[in-house]
Parts: C-alpha cells; structure tokens; sequence
C-alpha cells in the first residue's frame, strides 16, 4: 500500500509527465488558454490514461510476454500494439460514453480523440512495462502520471490567462512566452525532487 | 530472427488490428446513437463560427435546440433572415420576417473632437479604464473609452477602434451582441442595418457640461425632435432618441442638428 502511494506521488509530481518526463507537450502548450478547457483536457487525459495502462498492462501480459507464444520473445513489439491498443481504446471510449454517458461525454468533449495522439499515454504505457509493475501498480502510476498532467495543464492555463493582461514585447508573444513559462514551471517542479 | 519469428508477429500485429477493427465495427453498431437528421440537415445550414451570439453552446448545441422545440428557428443572429428560411424550410415552418441588424457605436468623441482630463497609463482593456476616476481620462463620462474591449470579444473582426472611438464595419458585423454585453459604457447597441440616421453621442449631461467636454456632443436642444415630422425623434435626459419604427430617413433632424452628431 504504502509503495503504491510513492508511486502515485512520485509519477504525479516528482517525475510529472509534462514538466520532467517532457511527454504530452502538445496538447499542453495547445490547449492551455483557458483554464475550464485544459481543465476538460486534463480530466479526458486521466480518464484514457487510467483505462490505457490497464488495457495495455493486460495485453503485455497475457499476449506479448506470454511464455506460451514463442517463449515471450514478442516484447520487441510493444509500441506498434501499443498504439493500436490506446488508438482502438479512445475510439471505443468515446462510443461508449456517447451511447451510455451523454453529460460526461459533453463534458470531454472535443478532447477525447484528441488524446490518440498524445503521447503520454503511450508513454505511461512503456514505463510501466520499462520497470515491469504488475498491472495493479501500473494502474496507479498512470492514474498518478495522468493527475500530475492535470496539475501541470491547470497552472499553466491560470498563469496564461493572467498573462493574457501583461505588456509582453513583440517577439516573445505568443508560443516562445508560453514556452519559457513551461520552462520556469519545470524547474519549479524540480522542488519535489526531494520530496520521496 | 527465424522465418517463424516472423510469421508469428505478422500474425499477431495483423490479429489485433482485425480484431480492433472487428470490435470497433460491432461496436460502433452496438453504441450508435440516434441523431436527428433534421440535426444535422440544421448544423449545415448555420454559419458555423459557434460564436455562442444565440446562447448556446456552439452550432451544434443551437440545432439540437432548434430540433427540440426549445429555441426559434431566427434564433441564429448571425444568419439571419436568409439562415432562418432554410431553416424554416427544415422544420417545415414558415419563418418569421427577420430585419438584419447590425451594431452601432453612439459615439464620434475622436482623440481631437472629445477633451481629456488627465493621462491614463496602464492596462488597455476598458473595464479597467472604467474603473479610473470619473470612469476614465475622457472629460466626457459617456464616451467611448478607446482601448477595444469590444474589439477582443469580436468574433468576426468587424469592430476596430479608429482615432480613439471604436467603429463598427457594418458590412463585416453579424449582429451577435458580443460587443454590445462586452462595453463596460453600454455604448453600443443593435439598430436596423438599414436606419441611415443615427445619433452620435451618449452623454446624459446638460447642454454647457457637453459643451466643453467634447465638440461633438448632443447637447440636448431639441432641434431635432421640433423638425421631425415623424415623431419619430425624442429627447430624453439631455439626449436625442431616434425610433426605428417611424423614422422614414427623411434626414431632417440630421439637417437641423447643430452639432451635427445626427449621421
């Protein structure tokens, strides 16, 4: 218990997927302009991250490190699964919630096939694989990793607004201010290091 | 890597694509939801900016409304009367007559016609120059403030301030009101698109105070409202009205006002 609990902390702060691990950039400088959108994009990222790790933790397990298939020497193919897998996975997430779950589905919104494309969640599910948790402990840590996204969207949608009313000189408008914002949040992230 | 290598993880890459694709067919048959095809037919006809000038959350939102009864078929300010109709012809009603609008700034106090009070430096969004003292450095309280608040919230780029006053494009305005709630001096206002007489000016204040804050002022002498023949033209605490239901653009008033602030 306790060890999953670093775990989940760990991987939501100390390592977060944004600001240490440099995953997930895109849709965190892209859609961070509001706080209530990054909010929505970080509350779909949990949701898909959560049920990816534990999708892809199954299909790891039972299909390409299966003794019984050429004594698990199918490891190597783990990315290209991968992606099918979480591809196929948003694809029939967002079917389901259309048909059974109309308001969170309003909720998400746009950003759910969005998430195909962020590499987080391959990248949650490679990690876990890398340090070979079992599938609970995966679980957690992409629920972890993915909360820490959240987080790291949130603040920087806040300080983008407030910055909305600044005097920022004509060649830093825009992305390249946003960019050394992100930086300057990463190296205040690098203050949990010494959290765990 | 043996040809048996090969063959079982071609096998198993291309089985979990099929079964994926599989999955994803029944699945998209299993959880296929019912989408009104009026919904859709109504989403093509909207302009689509899902500038949110109708109150709901985009186009879509507008046509699920529509399809549901729960808003009018002219409830699209953008399209207007032309959208209405084929909308109309959608749900198989007839529409409405729908005059196109368009927004009008009631005030011509440019940077040398309106007198200033002191200097303002600070953030350009008139919501805080509205909160300076005597709501901002104009000498005029009514006047607009120049720092684009309504041009930030336009959707479609058809307001732009001009020499300090901010200006509607009357072409490129959709009549959306985005401006209209956005304008911390409620300046501005939705008027027919085809009124060709309007009046210039905001300000509540007695004839001599305008005098001196601005040259372009109304300054409440009624001229206007005994030349109209019409009726149509009002003066209601120091400042002209103008009815765009009997007005006939006769241009009378426009003609009298000595300060020619009637356009």
């Amino acid at each position: 218990m306790k060890e999953l609990l670093i775990i989940a902390i760990g991987s939501a702060l100390v390592n977060n997927v944004v600001l240490s691990q440099f995953l997930g950039i895109c849709p965190f400088l892209g859609v961070s302009k509001k706080v209530q959108t990054a909010a929505g994009m970080g509350g779909a990222v949990v949701f898909v991250i959560t049920i990816a790790s534990f999708v892809t933790g199954l299909v790891y397990k039972f299909i390409l490190a299966n003794k019984a298939i050429l004594n698990g020497k199918l490891v190597y193919l783990q990315t290209i699964v991968f992606i099918l897998v979480i591809a196929c996975l948003v694809q029939f997430v967002e079917m389901f919630l259309q048909k059974s779950m109309p308001s969170l589905y309003q909720a998400l919104g746009v950003y759910l096939p969005l998430i195909t494309t962020n590499c987080a969640v391959l990248g949650v599910a490679l990690t876990n694989v890398q340090k070979e948790y079992s599938i609970l402990t995966g679980v957690i840590n992409g629920l972890g990793t993915s909360v820490g996204f959240l987080i790291a969207i949130v603040i920087l949608a806040g300080i983008r607004e407030k910055m909305e009313y600044n005097d920022v000189s004509e060649s830093f408008k825009g992305t390249p201010i946003v960019l050394i914002t992100a930086s300057l949040m990463a190296i205040a992230f690098f203050g949990f290091s010494g959290l765990i | 890597m043996s040809i048996a290598g090969i063959i079982v993880a071609a096998a198993i890459v291309g089985g979990t694509g099929l079964f994926i694709g599989v999955f994803l067919g029944f699945a998209g048959k299993k959880f296929a939801v019912e989408v009104d095809e009026r919904e859709e037919a109504i989403l093509g006809v909207l302009p689509g900016n899902n500038c949110g000038g109708c109150g709901y959350a985009g186009c879509s939102g507008l046509a699920a409304a529509i399809v549901a009864g729960e808003a009018e078929i002219g409830a699209c300010p953008v399209g207007g009367a032309p959208v209405a109709a084929q909308i109309g012809e959608i749900m198989g009603q007839e529409a409405g007559e729908q005059i196109r609008k368009t927004a009008f700034v009631k005030c011509a106090g440019t940077c040398d016609k309106a007198g200033k009070d002191y200097e303002y430096y600070g953030l350009h969004d008139c919501i805080m120059v509205n909160m300076m003292q005597n709501g901002g450095p104009k000498t005029c309280n009514y006047g607009c403030l120049g720092e684009g608040t309504c041009v930030s919230v336009c959707p479609f780029d058809a307001i732009h301030i001009v020499d300090g006053v901010a200006v509607v494009d009357k072409e490129a305005c959709k009549a959306c009101g985005k401006c209209v709630s956005a304008c911390p001096k409620h300046l501005i206002e939705l008027v027919p698109y085809e009124q060709k007489h309007l009046v210039q000016c905001n300000s509540r204040d007695k004839g001599k105070d305008v005098m001196k804050a601005c040259s372009v002022g109304c300054i409440g002498c009624k001229m206007c409202e005994r030349v109209c023949e019409y009726d149509a033209v009002k003066v209601i605490d120091n400042i002209a009205h103008i009815d765009p239901e009997k007005c006939t653009g006769c241009g009378a008033c426009a003609e009298k006002c000595p300060k020619k602030i009637i356009q």
